[in-house]
């Protein structure tokens, strides 16, 4: 029996360690660590204690200039996830902490409206008293009816864990931007159509006062005016200035530049048919729903052709008249778009943080596996984003901060690719190119950018922390975003120093790294010509602003390449192109010289420290580490993504007023920071689409199938080494059902054989043939009596030197004999394991280290080909046997298995992209036997 | 059969020591071939293979469509249309012309009437002709002389391009059956059970011009000759339906010797006594003749024969190799003796020595194998005394290829790149050594590893 105390041993809490000094200590290896999140004494299996709701959701609220903060909805839509939570006060909470700096109406020295395009800010902020801690993402959206033509909004990502928010904050972030750019969008376009519709309503109207004002004048010749013709010529100047004020707008919301979203799953911009219609719907709806408005402009209704409507001179600002909804605002087609990407992220981000770091670590790392990934990973995670080059991208983004060699790497073209599709790029790449140039100028200096950044670094963190330590009960516990207009015009000024030395395209670049308030430099640009014809009334409905960014592309794809070749010696350009040469490569370009270089003594030299267990992505591990210490760790991702942006601090002036203030700068272009920052983060995490939650479910039902038949068939060791080693397994049985299920459970052992779907069979009723075997590794067949049954099986009996044959309804197998132990290992029929997800990841990190012996052994090049060419192929046979043996320590038939999956790999990997290659069969001549339960 | 997949729990070679025919089990050492690709792209029966050049070759069946392949890759490098019929014959013709550049051309005949000489390289049509009586079941091309020979009723001499330079009157209507190249500008055609021996000249009027007589009628074969094959310069072996076999001298076409004699005479030397009565002649037929300097190699019935042309004799024999008739045999260099069978399967065999058990009886008797009787005792004292002074032979079976699944019309041995079968199944496999494709990968593997940039060591 166990007695009280050692249990107690086992977690090691602190106040029982007096009693425990007597018992001899537990030794370390079998104590369980401490939970690594749990600050002060928290228990990490019990819920976040005082908090009302019972998991995370998702809150859009507005500051309503009518009522003040108001909660609009939440996601999940459902009542109890919310429960006794007060979304009212903390929607005054969270609104009340927007720092974004919005100059609306009409700025000092301006004679028109000014709309001004702010930036969505970033906040943290906990309420330790509702025990909720919550991301907050303010943005803006136009209305022309609203005070200074802006509404205040926010969405709030809400949680009970703390860590969780901190941690997930660079993902948050990236995603939230997306849904508040999708909203922000249809916005424009929105408030373009209305800024238009209102434009024809005042020429409507100054058409009839003028009108009115002449025939006034005709009548009346008496020399003086009344009074009411003084009345409408006031009223006509009044409605003239107002359509030079409404052309302004127009004009000023047509220029915002437009940042092209890459994503191939946002398409905010599809000028499809069915988004016109449902424009065209939106446009009617609040004609339809308040018809009793007040003898205000907008009641229109969008047809075709628009018939204006004549205009009271007075629009008194009236506080009963009934805003815009949410949805009116955006156009329906982009607000559905964003509540699909808010369900989105509550899907991804629900659960516990534990398992979202582990997930989005292990996902990081299996991307970079690009050699072997594709065995026994889920396609459907392998194809959900343009893969690892992106990530390689973000790699060296992250690394250029810890030395120099790695800082060249990351300049080097496959930042931009990686880049390209965010849609921040823009303002990112420019900054990566400036800090190219500098080091190619003076590579030295990167140990004084180190310095530098480290400074700031610790600058930013005491900031956070003096927040932390109010005692306030609403903490702002990070932001990324303050007021912008000083610093703007600040590093606008160092602007033009920086880009001198480049070429004209890359200047474009680098204007746009200002910030992407860079819009104001073009909507207050008096000339008309700046804008594009595609601006102008011809095209009511929707904002062209498509046109800048390919090219801005091209000159930032541009840029770096040319930059160390004029700065630098024929040193850099070789570098450079024998970089760009890697970068076509896969992954293995970063390992496979690391097998290859110790061979002679194969696999002796330390090779792991970095080669397969190369642990990649700064963000991902630094979190980890850091919240081990208790610190915060995102902000530590998120100073990185500062990294690059340091250098423009320097061309300011020495000074660290100055250099804050660029840090400041940077800080609040929050798009930046999530394009830089989060370049490592953006792509890998950002898991959990639709596919892979039915993945999931797929996931648990085969490990739960797997388990079973594990326990239930004592030969499951052959059945699954057939699988193992590619020897086609079918699946014999009358009950389709029965032979689907044990397909399914079997399915988890079928190595892939390219980045296509599993060679996976469910159910088959005519007879195989050769080709089949060729395609599908596991096959469910229907046993049958008809004659055509007896085909099947006189097929199965034909080929059976090709094939495994489980019988399921007479529980017999027929395939060669397996006397290894890896299968052991794989499919313990006494493990302890009961849970199907669970005995899938144990399947799962079996499968990945036989995955890394089959890696090792396919690209150690002295296994394959002779040393010297007058060795004989035996000795080379002999190696290799040697190795399989006794280095990778596979006994027996596992031998077979690795060499299996290393010709898969050969196969991936020879295989040109274009062609899909013939589909090989391999078998051997090898005896079956029969097993019986 | 399929008692183990009911449960019977047996090894299936168990199960077929029963049946007469050898079977091999599946544990199969010897066997080198361990990998395949399957060819698809023929929508009919496959029925001839030709090697065009080291790794390519041609085939071509009843849809009337050639393929060239790729030996090693196994892929699909032309498709050749042109033909509306099945293809009767095909031929490689490449020029031995030192002045041109190597150019590899193709001939097929088809059931269309036509003849279609194709160019392997530009996969065009180089000359098609059409101006047959019948269809052309036979094409043989002289190399020596740079001409092309087409047989179907009538046999005709082509130049490279498909230019008649002359032809025999009409000889008959079931057409020549088969070809082969004699010395001294000879051709020996198997015209039904006759074998004519025509010889090519240069005409008298015209320098370019060439003449074809017909020099010989040899009526030995009392049924229709199904194979032919010339073993080398001074004979040439002709097989019949009804199972003779006749070694003919290429020079003077005498009869050196003859095997049908064993046919009325029969003896069965074999101890089991194994009587089959009826016996149809489909199963004595000599479907193909292969020969290496020693041996020819006779496809009997289901049966493989190993004649000794020093000893004149029959050394080894397999009399039921194939479950079915054996279509195509090929003798490889290292004593390997390859066939198919209309059962669909391919069999590997090699020829041994014997070396023990000197009381058994050797199997001397040839195609002897519907009969047994009052010979046999005699033929078995013979078969004794023989085989005190001359060593003796079986053929032992080292792997069979099961892949088609359907009669195995044709293969061709491509040497370590391995060996393509074609089948009625519309498939062609290319059945590799595994180990050396392995190896050759791991090499294209490091190839591209270099080409990309990926063996330098990075820091």
């Amino acid at each position: 029996m166990i007695s009280a105390p050692d249990v107690v041993a086992f977690t090691r809490e602190e106040e029982l360690e007096d009693d425990l000094y007597r018992e001899p200590p537990l030794p370390e290896e079998y104590s369980v660590p401490l939970f690594p999140f749990a600050g002060q004494g928290a228990n990490p299996w019990a819920k976040v204690a005082g908090s009302k709701f019972t998991r995370d959701f998702i809150l859009i609220s507005e500051f309503s200039e009518q009522v003040g903060p108001q909660p609009l909805l939440t996601i999940p839509d459902d009542a109890k996830v919310s429960g006794t939570f007060d979304l009212n006060y903390f929607s005054l909470r969270i609104m009340s902490v927007d720092y974004q700096a919005s100059f609306v109406g009409h700025p000092p020295g301006s004679a028109y409206p000014k709309l001004n395009f702010v930036e969505d800010s970033k906040v943290v902020l906990g309420d330790s008293k509702e025990g909720a801690f919550a991301y907050v993402h303010h943005l803006t959206l136009y209305d022309l009816e609203a005070r200074g033509f802006v509404r205040p909004f926010c969405m709030a990502y809400i949680s009970a864990d703390e860590h969780k928010i901190m941690q997930q904050f660079q993902e948050l972030s990236t995603e939230f931007s997306k849904a508040s750019e999708c909203l922000k969008t249809g916005n424009r376009k929105a408030f373009a159509n209305e800024l238009e519709k209102k434009l024809k309503d005042l020429d409507y109207t100054r058409t009839v006062l003028h009108n009115e004002t002449e025939q006034q004048k005709k009548a009346n010749d008496k020399g003086y005016y009344t009074t009411q013709a003084i009345e409408k010529a006031n009223e006509l100047a009044s409605v003239e200035k107002s359509i030079i004020e409404h052309q302004d707008l127009l004009r000023q919301i047509r220029s915002y530049p437009y940042r092209k979203l890459k994503d191939s799953e946002f398409h905010p911009y599809e000028p499809e048919s069915a988004l016109d219609r449902a424009e065209v719907g939106s446009d009617q709806d609040p004609a339809a729903s308040d018809p009793a408005e007040p003898g205000e402009t907008h009641l229109y209704t969008h047809v075709p052709s628009y018939t204006p409507k004549l205009i009271k001179a007075k629009s008194a600002k009236c506080f009963d008249k009934k805003l815009k909804t949410l949805e009116e605002l955006c156009d329906v087609y982009f607000f559905t778009q964003t509540l699909d990407q808010l369900h989105h992220i509550e899907r991804t981000f629900r659960g516990d943080v534990c398992y979202l770091l582990t997930e989005q670590i292990s996902r990081a790392l299996l991307k970079q596996q690009s050699v072997t990934n594709f065995l026994f990973e889920d396609v459907s995670f392998l194809d959900e984003k343009p893969p690892e080059k992106q990530y390689r991208g973000c790699q060296g983004l992250g690394q250029d901060a810890i030395d120099e060699k790695c800082s060249e790497e990351s300049l080097a073209p496959k930042v931009v690719i990686s880049l390209g599709s965010y849609k921040s790029s823009v303002e990112c790449v420019p900054i990566k190119m400036e800090q190219e140039m500098e080091d190619s100028e003076e590579p030295k200096l990167s140990e004084s950018v180190m310095s530098e950044h480290q400074e700031n670094l610790d600058y930013l963190d005491a900031d956070i922390k003096g927040s932390i330590s109010s005692g306030e009960s609403i903490e702002v516990l990070g932001t990324e975003k303050s007021g912008s207009g000083l610093t703007k015009s600040e590093s606008q000024a160092s602007l033009p120093v920086m880009a001198s030395p480049q070429a004209g395209r890359s200047k474009v670049g680098s204007r746009r790294t200002v910030s992407e308030d860079s819009i104001e430099v073009l909507s207050t640009c008096p000339s008309e010509s700046l804008i594009p014809e595609d601006f102008k009334a011809s095209y009511p409905s929707a904002i062209n602003e498509e046109p800048y960014v390919d090219d801005d592309e091209g000159g930032l794809r541009f840029a770096p390449r040319a930059n160390p070749g004029v700065h630098d010696g024929q040193d850099d350009i070789s570098k450079q192109e024998s970089l760009v040469q890697v970068d076509a490569a896969c992954c293995i370009g970063k390992e496979s010289p690391n097998f290859l270089e110790p061979l002679p003594e194969l696999g002796q030299k330390p090779c792991e420290e970095d080669g397969v267990v190369r642990i990649p992505p700064q963000p991902y591990h630094r979190p980890a580490e850091q919240g081990l210490r208790g610190g915060f760790p995102s902000h530590e991702g998120l100073s990185g993504g500062l990294l690059p942006y340091e250098p423009d601090s320097r061309y300011l002036s020495g000074s660290r007023e100055v250099s804050k203030s660029s840090l400041d700068e940077c800080s609040d272009s929050t798009s930046y920071i999530s394009s830089a920052a989060s370049t490592c983060s953006d792509r890998t995490p950002s898991p959990a689409r639709l596919a892979c939650a039915a993945g999931e479910r797929h996931r648990k039902r085969a490990g739960q199938n797997a388990l079973r038949f594990i326990r239930q068939y004592p030969f499951a060791h052959p059945a699954i080494y057939s699988l193992l080693s590619g020897r086609t397994l079918v699946v014999l049985g009358e009950d389709e059902a029965m032979v689907k299920k044990l397909v399914t459970a079997l399915s988890i052992f079928v190595p892939n054989c390219g980045a296509y779907a599993k060679p996976v069979k469910h159910w088959v009723t005519s007879a195989l043939h050769l080709v089949d075997f060729q395609k599908w590794k596991l096959i469910g067949l229907q046993r049958a009596v008809s004659p055509a049954g007896v085909n099947v099986l006189h097929a199965l009996s034909r080929y059976s030197r090709y094939l495994s044959i489980l019988d399921a309804d007479s529980k017999t197998l027929r395939c060669p004999l397996y006397k290894g132990t890896v299968v052991a290992r794989l499919a313990d029929h006494r493990t302890q394991i009961k849970r199907g997800s669970t005995y899938y990841m144990h399947v799962q990190s079996i499968l990945t280290q036989l995955c890394s012996k089959a890696f090792l052994f396919t690209f150690c090049h002295h296994l394959h080909l002779p040393i010297s060419e007058r060795e004989p192929e035996e000795s080379v046979v002999n190696r290799r046997m040697n190795f399989l043996k006794l280095q990778l320590g596979l006994a027996n038939e596992d031998v077979k298995i690795v060499q299996y999956l290393a010709e898969l790999l050969k196969l991936h990997y020879i295989q040109e992209p274009g062609q899909g290659g013939n589909p090989l069969l391999r078998f051997d001549y090898v005896p079956s036997f029969l097993y019986k339960i | 059969m399929l008692r183990w997949l009911i449960g019977g729990g047996r090894e299936p070679q168990g199960l077929a020591e029963k049946s007469s025919v050898q079977t091999i089990g599946e544990e199969q050492v010897q066997n080198p071939y361990t990998e395949l690709l399957v060819l698809k792209g023929h929508q009919d029966i496959v029925r001839f293979l030709v090697q065009i050049d080291d790794c390519r070759f041609a085939s071509a069946g009843d849809d009337g469509i050639i393929f060239l392949w790729n030996a090693q890759t196994g892929e699909k490098l032309y498709e050749l249309h042109g033909h509306t019929h099945k293809i009767t014959a095909i031929a490689p013709f490449s020029s031995s012309d030192v002045t041109e550049e190597k150019t590899d051309l193709i001939i097929t005949a088809s059931a269309d009437r036509t003849v279609i000489v194709w160019d392997c390289t530009s996969a065009r049509q180089v000359q098609k002709v059409s101006c047959f009586h019948s269809t052309v079941k036979c094409l043989t091309v002289l190399q020596r002389l740079n001409v092309c020979l087409s047989g179907g009723s009538d046999l005709c001499v082509w130049t490279r391009n498909l230019d008649l330079l002359c032809k025999t009157s009409h000889l008959t209507d079931a057409g020549i059956n088969a070809l082969v190249e004699l010395p001294k500008n000879c051709v020996a055609a198997a015209v039904g059970k006759e074998l004519i021996i025509f010889r090519l000249s240069a005409s008298n009027n015209e320098s370019e011009g060439w003449n074809i007589l017909e020099v010989k009628r040899l009526v030995d074969h009392q049924d229709n000759i199904s194979s032919l094959v010339s073993v080398n310069d001074l004979t040439f072996v002709t097989g019949s339906h009804i199972g003779e076999l006749i070694v003919w001298d290429a020079i003077d076409w005498r009869k050196q010797a003859s095997e049908c004699n064993f046919w009325d005479s029969s003896v069965h030397p074999d101890v089991q006594p194994e009587i089959k009565l009826s016996q149809s002649p489909h199963e004595t037929s000599v479907q193909h003749l292969t020969s290496d300097e020693e041996c020819v190699f006779a496809a009997v019935g289901k049966g493989i024969y190993v004649y000794n042309l020093q000893m004149k004799r029959v050394i080894a024999c397999q009399r039921t190799a194939h479950d079915s008739s054996v279509l195509h045999i090929e003798k490889l260099p290292n004593r390997q003796l390859i066939s198919c069978s209309e059962d669909g399967s391919v069999r590997i065999w090699e020829l041994r020595e014997k070396q023990q058990l000197p009381a058994e009886p050797v199997p001397t008797g040839f195609f002897n194998m519907w009969g047994f009787g009052r010979a046999n005792k005699q033929a078995n004292q013979a078969a004794k005394k023989m085989q005190e002074n001359t060593p003796v032979y079986f053929l032992e079976l080292v792997g069979d290829l099961i892949g088609h699944s359907s009669a195995v019309q044709m293969f061709l041995y491509f040497g370590e790149l391995g060996l393509a079968t074609c089948s009625a199944d519309h498939l062609i496999i290319l059945w590799k050594d595994g180990e050396r494709e392995s190896s050759l990968r791991s090499l294209t593997l490091f190839k591209k590893l270099a080409q990309n940039g990926d063996l330098q060591l990075r820091l």
